[in-house]
C-alpha cells in the first residue's frame, strides 16, 4: 500500500506491507533510527513516538494507520537547530545513561510539559509510567523533565516580557 | 606562553556526559542502526521443549519461500564443527541442536532471508520432529536417582551434577559451633531473574569472502576478548576478526557470553558471501540469554550470648540451566561468592556449593553481580538481621558489634579475600543518621500500638570488584590485564584508546577526567574510543564494575608515562633541569620561579617541533594494569516500608543509600549508576523473576509477565556518600556499577521481614510480591493461633 506520512513536519510517501509496524517504518523506511525497539509487546515504551501530537508505541501501530497523519519522532525535537530544552535538561540533569529509552522519555516528557509546565513528581512519574528504563532508576529523568518545563516556563516569560 | 588557566575538570568534578550529544538526537549508533549493502536477516527457530529428542530438522519448506537464501541446520554446522562451542567455565554448549534440545528456548535451526518479516515467516515452515523427554527444571529434581540425564552427550557425565566445591576452614568452623551459645539458621532461595537490558542481543556478521576479513558488529560488552575467542574456537586468524561493540543499550552482564546468534549468523554470511544481520526479539533475549541467581541457599551463623559472631556455614545448590555457561573469570566455581562473610569479622567460614544441569537456559553469572557477589550479599545481610532478632538485639547494633574495625584493614577474610580498605562504622552511622533511626525505632513501635505495619531493613554490604590478580583470574587461559593507549595531538588534545567498553556508564567522559587530572589537558579535548577491537589496545572488557578498578588505573598510568616525557620537554622549554619543573593541572613551573611556567600544549606542540636532541618525537604511551588485589567497595542502606496487612502490599517510604567506592571521578555518574542499581534491586526484590512450569515452560518470557520497576513503582532515592580510597590503585577509586544491586535487596527484603517480625514471619523469598507476603502473614497468623 502507498501511504503518505508527515514525519517532522515534511511529508514522506512509502509503499509498504499492511502489516508492517510504524517503527520499522520510520526506521527502516525512512531512516529514522532514533526509535528504538526494545520489547515488542507495547510494554517498554522504547518506540515512543508523537502520531497527530500523542503519545504511542509505534511497535504496536500499523505503519499504514499513520497514513494521512502526523508523526514526530525524537529527530524531530530540535527546532531551528537549537535543541528543544528537553535534549538541554537531560544532559544537564544526566537524565540518560545507555541512550536507549531516551527518546521516547523525552517525547513524552515534551507532551506533559505543553498541558503541565511546572509538574510535581508524581505527575512526572506517571506520565512516564509506560516506559522503562533500565539504567537511571528514573530519578534524574524526573529531574530532567522538570528542569525542562522550569526552562520552557522561563522562555515563555521572558518573551512576553520582550513582547510588553 | 602560559597564561592564567581554567580550573580543569579532573576528578571529582561533575562534568556533563560527552556522549550525550548524539543520544538525546536520537543520533545514537545501536546494533540495529547499522545497515550494509546486500545486507541479509537471520532468524533464529527455537525449542518449544524443555527436553526432547530431535528425530530430524527439515528446511525444505522453508527454503522454498521467496525471500529465503538459506536455512541453516545443526547438521549443517556440524558439517563445519561447528554445532557445539565452549562456554566460558569449561563446558560445552550447543550452537544449533542436533541430538536434542535441552531447554524450552534453545536455538535448533535458523533461517537467512533478505528482509526480516521473511526471516520469520519462513521460521513457521521448518518441521522438527521432537519426541519430548522427561524435564527437571531444579536441583532437587536434578539430583533425584531416576533423573532424566541432561548432559548425556558429555563423556563420563553419569548424572546431573556439575561442580562441588568448598571455600574456608570447615574444621575451624565446626569448631566454632560446636561452642556456640546459639545457632541461627536461614533457608532462602535466591529466584532466577534476567539482566534485560532495554535493547536486546544482535550481531552484524560481515565476512568478506574475497581477504577473509570478518567484521563483526556486535552487542558485547567484551570486544577485543570474543576477538580471541573467536579465533580459538573457529580457527580464524585473529588479525582478519574485528569484534565491533557500537552504542550498546544496556548491558548488566546480559552481553558478556558469546551466544549461538553470533556463531551462526557469522558462519552463514561466511558461507554466503553477504553481510547478515540478527537482532533477538525480547522474548528471545529472555527465554535464553545470560540469566541471574537461581541459587537455592542455607545459612547458619555461630554466636555468642552477647551477639558476637564466631563462625558462620554456607551450603547452597546452583541450577546452572542446561550448559555451564557462568561467565566468569574466577578459579572458584561460584564466581565470587565466598565474600559471603561480608562486612563482618568472621574468624571462622565455611561455603560448599554444587552445581547443576537443568532444563533451562544457561549463563548464570549476569545482572550486575559482580560475580555472585549478589548473592553472597543477600545470604548474610538476611541472615544477621534473623541473628539479631533471635539474640534480643537491634539489628543495627548487632552489625556494629560485629563489623571488621577501620584499623584492622587491609584485613584477612576467612575464605581467603585480603580487604583493602574499609570504614563500615562510618557508613552505617551516615546512614542511620540520615534515615533518622531511633527516631523510626519509636514511630515504628507506636505504629504497631495502632496496629500498622512499618519496617525498617538495613544491608552494609562489602562488594568486591576489579578483577583480578593473575593466580586467581583469567578467561580461556588469559590474564585480566588492561589498556590504556593515549595520544597528545601538537595542539594539544588528545586520543585516549581504552580496552573496556561502555553500555551507558559514561566512559567517554570519566576517562578522559582521569587523563585531565593526571595532564591538564580539559576533558571535552580528549577522544576516548572504545569498543572496536581494531582501535584499542587489548583487554577483558566491561562487567563485574571492574572498568575503573582496572582500565581506570590504566588510564592513570599510561597518563603518568607520559607525564614524565612532558616534564622533560618542559624542561627543555624552560631551559631548567628536569628535576626543577612541577606539573600541577597542565602547567609545568620551575620550582621557586611559579611566574616561570609552560602548558601542557606549549610542551605537546614541542613533542613535534621543539624536542631535544636525543629524545624520540611524540608525546604518546600505551600502559597494562596488572591488578595487584580486587578492590572492596561497602556501605549501608536503609529501607522503611509499610506494609498493608490485609492485602499484602507494601510500600518503600524511605530509601536511604550511603556508598563508599573509594575515590569518586565524576559524582554525578556515579550516584547515577547507584540510582540505577537501587532500582533493579527494587525489582527483584519486589516483582523480577523467571519461573518455569513443571514441564519446563518459561514463565517470565515477555515484559507483560517478567516484571520490571517503572517509575510509579520505584522509590525516590536518598544518597550519602563516605570515601575511603582504595590504598592498592593509583587514583584510590574502587568501581561503584553494581554496589546497589549487590547491597540493596536484603535492605528491601529486611525492611518487610523487619514489619512482619513481631507476627512470626522469618523468610519470605524474593520477589516479594502482594500474594507471597500475604500468605505469609496468614501462615504466621495461623502458626500463632495454633501454637
Amino acid at each position: 500500500m502507498e501511504i503518505t506520512v508527515k514525519v517532522n513536519g515534511a511529508d514522506r510517501t512509502a509503499d509498504v506491507e499492511p502489516r508492517m509496524l510504524l517503527a520499522h517504518l520510520i526506521r527502516e523506511q525512512f531512516g529514522l533510527t532514533g526509535t528504538h525497539m526494545g520489547c515488542d509487546t507495547t510494554s517498554c515504551g522504547a518506540c515512543t513516538v508523537l502520531l497527530d501530537g500523542k503519545p504511542v508505541k509505534s511497535c504496536t501501530v500499523f505503519g499504514v494507520q499513520a497514513d494521512g497523519r502526523e508523526v514526530t519522532t525524537v529527530e524531530g525535537l530540535m527546532q531551528d537547530g537549537q535543541l528543544h530544552p528537553i535534549q538541554a535538561a537531560f544532559k544537564e540533569e544526566h537524565g540518560l545513561q545507555c541512550g536507549f529509552c531516551t527518546p521516547g522519555m523525552m517525547l513524552t516528557g515534551s507532551v506533559l510539559l505543553a498541558e503541565h509546565p511546572n509538574p510535581t513528581d508524581e505527575q512526572v512519574r506517571w506520565a512516564i509510567s509506560g516506559q522503562i528504563c533500565r539504567c537511571t532508576g528514573y530519578m534524574n529523568i524526573v529531574n530532567a523533565i522538570q528542569a525542562a518545563g522550569r526552562t520552557m516556563s522561563e522562555s515563555k516569560q521572558d518573551a512576553e516580557a520582550s513582547v510588553a | 606562553m602560559a597564561t592564567e588557566a581554567e580550573e580543569i575538570r579532573g576528578i571529582g568534578h561533575r562534568v556533563r556526559r560527552k556522549e550525550d550529544d548524539r543520544f538525546i538526537r536520537g543520533a545514537g549508533n545501536y546494533i540495529d542502526d547499522i545497515h550494509l549493502p546486500g545486507m541479509l536477516h537471520m532468524a533464529i527457530l527455537r525449542s518449544p521443549f524443555a527436553h526432547a529428542k530431535i528425530n530430524s530438522v527439515d528446511g525444505s519448506r522453508a527454503q522454498e519461500l521467496e525471500g529465503v537464501i538459506a536455512v541453516v541446520t545443526g547438521e549443517l554446522m556440524a558439517q563445519h564443527n561447528l554445532a557445539w562451542m565452549p562456554t566460558l567455565s569449561g563446558d560445552t554448549e550447543a550452537v544449533l541442536a542436533t541430538d536434542k534440545v535441552r531447554f524450552q528456548g534453545q536455538e535448533v535451526a535458523a533461517v537467512i532471508a533478505t528482509d526480516p518479516y521473511i526471516a520469520k515467516d519462513a521460521l513457521e515452515l521448518i518441521d522438527v520432529d521432537y519426541d519430548p523427554l522427561g524435564v527437571v527444571i531444579n536441583p532437587e529434581q536434578a539430583a533425584a536417582a531416576d533423573a532424566p540425564l541432561i548432559r548425556d552427550e558429555k563423556e563420563g557425565q553419569a548424572d546431573n551434577h556439575i561442580y562441588h566445591w568448598e571455600s574456608g576452614d570447615k574444621e575451624a568452623t565446626d569448631a566454632a559451633f560446636a561452642q556456640a551459645d546459639r545457632v541461627v539458621s536461614l533457608d532462602t532461595f535466591y529466584p532466577r531473574s534476567h539482566p534485560s537490558p532495554l535493547e536486546t542481543c544482535g550481531c552484524l556478521a560481515d565476512v568478506n569472502p574475497a581477504t577473509g576479513q570478518a567484521t563483526i558488529y556486535m552487542t558485547s560488552q567484551a570486544p577485543q576478548l570474543i576477538r580471541t575467542v573467536f579465533a580459538l574456537v573457529a580457527g580464524l586468524p585473529e588479525e582478519k576478526i574485528r569484534i565491533v561493540s557500537p552504542d550498546i543499550g544496556g548491558g548488566f552482564g546480559n552481553k558478556v557470553p558469546v551466544y549461538p546468534g553470533y556463531v551462526v549468523a557469522t558462519a552463514a554470511s561466511l558461507l554466503l558471501g553477504h553481510p547478515v544481520k540478527w537482532i533477538e526479539d525480547r522474548t528471545e533475549n529472555l527465554i535464553s540469554t545470560g540469566f541471574a541467581r537461581d541459587f537455592w541457599m542455607h545459612g547458619e551463623v555461630a554466636l555468642k550470648e552477647d551477639g558476637t559472631m564466631t563462625g558462620l556455614r554456607v551450603s547452597l545448590d546452583a541450577d546452572e540451566g542446561a550448559f555451564y555457561a557462568d561467565a566468569q573469570p574466577s578459579k572458584f566455581k561460584v564466581g565470587l561468592f565466598h565474600i559471603v562473610s561480608g562486612s563482618y569479622d568472621l574468624p571462622a567460614a565455611h561455603v560448599v556449593a554444587d552445581g547443576y544441569y537443568t532444563n533451562k537456559a544457561p549463563g548464570g553469572v549476569a545482572y550486575r553481580c559482580s560475580f555472585r557477589v549478589t548473592e553472597a550479599s543477600y545470604m548474610i545481610e538476611r541472615l544477621v538481621q534473623n541473628a539479631a532478632y533471635e539474640i534480643g538485639m537491634d539489628p543495627a547494633d548487632f552489625r556494629k558489634k560485629n563489623f571488621i574495625e577501620k584499623d584492622q584493614f587491609p584485613y584477612k577474610s576467612a575464605t581467603g579475600f585480603e580487604y583493602d580498605s574499609g570504614d563500615y562504622h562510618g557508613a552505617m552511622e551516615l546512614a542511620l543518621e540520615k534515615v533518622g533511626y531511633e527516631q523510626l525505632r519509636k514511630e515504628q513501635a507506636e505504629a504497631r500500638e495502632q496496629g500498622r505495619l512499618i519496617g525498617i531493613g538495613l544491608a552494609s554490604f562489602t562488594e568486591v570488584v576489579g578483577a583480578g590478580p593473575h593466580k586467581d583470574y583469567d578467561i580461556l587461559g588469559i590474564k585480566m590485564n588492561d589498556g590504556a593507549e593515549l595520544r597528545v595531538h601538537p595542539t594539544g588534545k588528545a586520543h585516549l584508546k581504552i580496552s573496556s567498553q561502555t553500555q551507558g556508564q559514561g566512559h567517554e567522559t570519566t576517562f578522559a577526567q582521569i587523563v585531565a587530572e593526571e595532564l591538564g589537558i580539559q576533558p571535552e579535548d580528549i577522544k576516548v574510543t572504545h569498543g572496536d577491537s581494531d582501535d584499542t589496545p587489548y583487554g577483558l572488557g566491561t562487567y563485574a564494575s571492574r572498568s575503573t578498578p582496572t582500565v581506570g588505573a590504566a588510564t592513570a598510568m599510561v597518563s603518568r608515562k607520559l607525564a614524565d616525557k612532558a616534564r622533560k620537554l618542559a624542561a627543555h622549554l624552560l631551559e631548567v633541569s628536569e628535576e626543577d619543573v612541577e606539573l600541577a593541572k597542565g602547567r609545568f613551573t620551575v620550582k621557586g620561579a611559579p611566574d616561570k611556567a609552560v602548558t601542557i600544549q606549549d610542551v605537546a606542540f614541542a613533542a613535534y617541533t621543539n624536542f631535544p636532541d636525543g629524545m624520540e618525537a611524540g608525546l604518546e604511551g600505551v600502559a597494562y594494569y596488572d591488578p595487584p588485589n580486587l578492590t572492596f567497595p561497602f556501605g549501608t542502606y536503609a529501607v522503611v516500608v509499610e506494609v498493608d496487612a490485609d492485602t499484602g502490599q507494601w510500600k518503600v517510604n524511605r530509601m536511604v543509600a550511603v556508598d563508599d567506592c573509594g575515590v569518586r571521578i565524576n559524582p554525578m555518574v556515579v550516584e547515577g549508576q547507584i540510582h540505577g542499581g537501587l532500582c533493579e534491586g527494587f525489582g527483584i526484590a519486589a516483582m523480577e523473576q523467571i519461573t518455569f512450569d513443571e514441564e519446563g515452560n518459561c514463565i517470565g518470557a515477555n515484559f507483560l509477565d517478567y516484571l520490571l520497576p517503572t517509575a510509579w513503582e520505584t522509590p525516590r532515592f536518598e544518597l550519602g556518600e563516605t570515601v575511603t580510597p582504595s590504598p592498592h590503585h593509583p587514583i584510590g577509586a574502587k568501581g561503584v556499577g553494581e554496589s546497589a544491586t549487590v547491597g540493596s535487596p536484603a535492605a528491601f527484603v529486611n525492611a518487610v521481614i523487619d514489619a512482619l517480625w513481631p507476627l512470626g514471619v522469618r523468610n519470605i523469598d524474593m520477589p516479594l510480591t502482594s500474594a507471597k507476603v500475604w500468605e505469609a502473614i496468614q501462615a504466621a497468623k495461623a502458626g500463632a493461633a495454633a501454637g
